[in-house]
């Protein structure tokens, strides 16, 4: 019961943050959006019995990819101000 | 408009697409015959405790090395994309001090988050996890440590060493499989030892290894890669 109230607060959760991603004016808070997608979408691979696939997401998609995100931002940022 | 009206097309087939798919979604309340094979004959075939791992090692572990291989062309065309150039190297960005915070807490937590990801491939036929998992947290500790020390670059040709070492191996040891065992990637290389000790499961443990050091310093390496083209434009 409590397994489904979580699950289910997180499919919301994880709506309400792709659509921030995309819609949002900031690049940096459409980042941080798309990087907590990937966190709660590696809770729900938890509670659905595969934690292989919840370690790659939460490494990959939470971790490195946002990370890769920002520098790329920064660079492109540079090149359009100079 | 036209873009609009495009968009609103895509959206409204992808949702006909879910519904079908929803509509259509049963669940199985048990194993097919594939999966029993596996759960009943694996742990005397192949002796590893996480079926997981030893499917995507052993039964399937031409897709794994084709995976392996898709990460490595996809690491060097950004290395490629990326290039460093010798000029690049002596300009100086103007790097803001890194907080008091960062820098502490990257000293204590950098050693956990490699001990972290070794246990994590070491363990992979034992616990959830393996080499892509471990790979991507040591990778993520390399992150923290780039963070923490901006001024410092990654040492490029030491992780392409390792990687290159690590790939070497990985085929070197799937050919063993060949001529001692019964086929490609085969793991009965090696001894089975005892279900669920960390030395069991023959090479799986080693080509695990070897998986997590090139994942590892591939990610590493792209990292660096973006990190260093920082400063390309000033």
């Amino acid at each position: 019961m409590i397994l489904n109230i979580t699950a289910v607060f997180l499919c919301i959760a994880i709506l309400v943050m792709a659509v921030i991603a995309v819609i949002h004016k900031k690049l940096v808070i459409a980042i941080i959006a798309s990087g907590v997608v990937s966190l709660f979408a590696s809770i729900i691979f938890l509670l659905l019995a595969a934690p292989d696939v919840a370690m790659t997401e939460a490494a990959i998609g939470s971790g490195l990819t946002t990370i890769i995100f920002f520098y790329v931002l920064n660079k492109i940022r540079k090149e359009s101000n100079g | 408009m036209v873009r609009k009206f495009l968009i609103f097309i895509l959206i409204a087939s992808f949702s006909v697409i879910f519904i079908n798919l929803y509509q259509n979604f049963k669940g199985q309340d048990k194993l097919n015959d594939l999966s029993t094979y596996y759960a009943e004959n694996e742990p005397q075939e192949l002796g590893a405790q996480n079926l997981v791992t030893s499917i995507v090692v052993t039964y399937r572990g031409f897709d794994t090395l084709g995976e392996v291989t898709i990460l490595f062309l996809a690491a060097s065309i950004i290395g490629f994309f990326l290039k460093i150039k010798e000029s690049d190297k002596q300009k100086k960005r103007d790097l803001r001090k890194t907080s008091e915070i960062l820098e502490t807490a990257s000293k204590i937590l950098v050693p956990l988050i490699f001990l972290l990801g070794v246990y994590v491939f070491a363990n992979g036929h034992l616990t959830p996890g393996g080499g892509f998992q471990g790979g991507a947290i040591m990778a993520s500790g390399m992150v923290l440590l780039l963070l923490a020390n901006p001024e410092k670059n990654v040492k490029h040709s030491l992780f392409s060493g390792i990687e290159s070492i690590s790939g070497f191996t990985y085929v070197i040891l799937g050919l063993l499989g060949i001529y001692f065992a019964y086929g490609f990637l085969d793991n009965r290389v090696l001894p089975l030892g005892q279900f669920g000790n960390i030395f069991s499961a023959g090479l799986i443990p080693l080509i695990y290894t070897f998986i997590g050091l090139k994942v590892g310093s591939e990610l590493t390496n792209i990292v660096g890669n973006l990190k260093e083209t920082q400063k390309e434009t000033e």
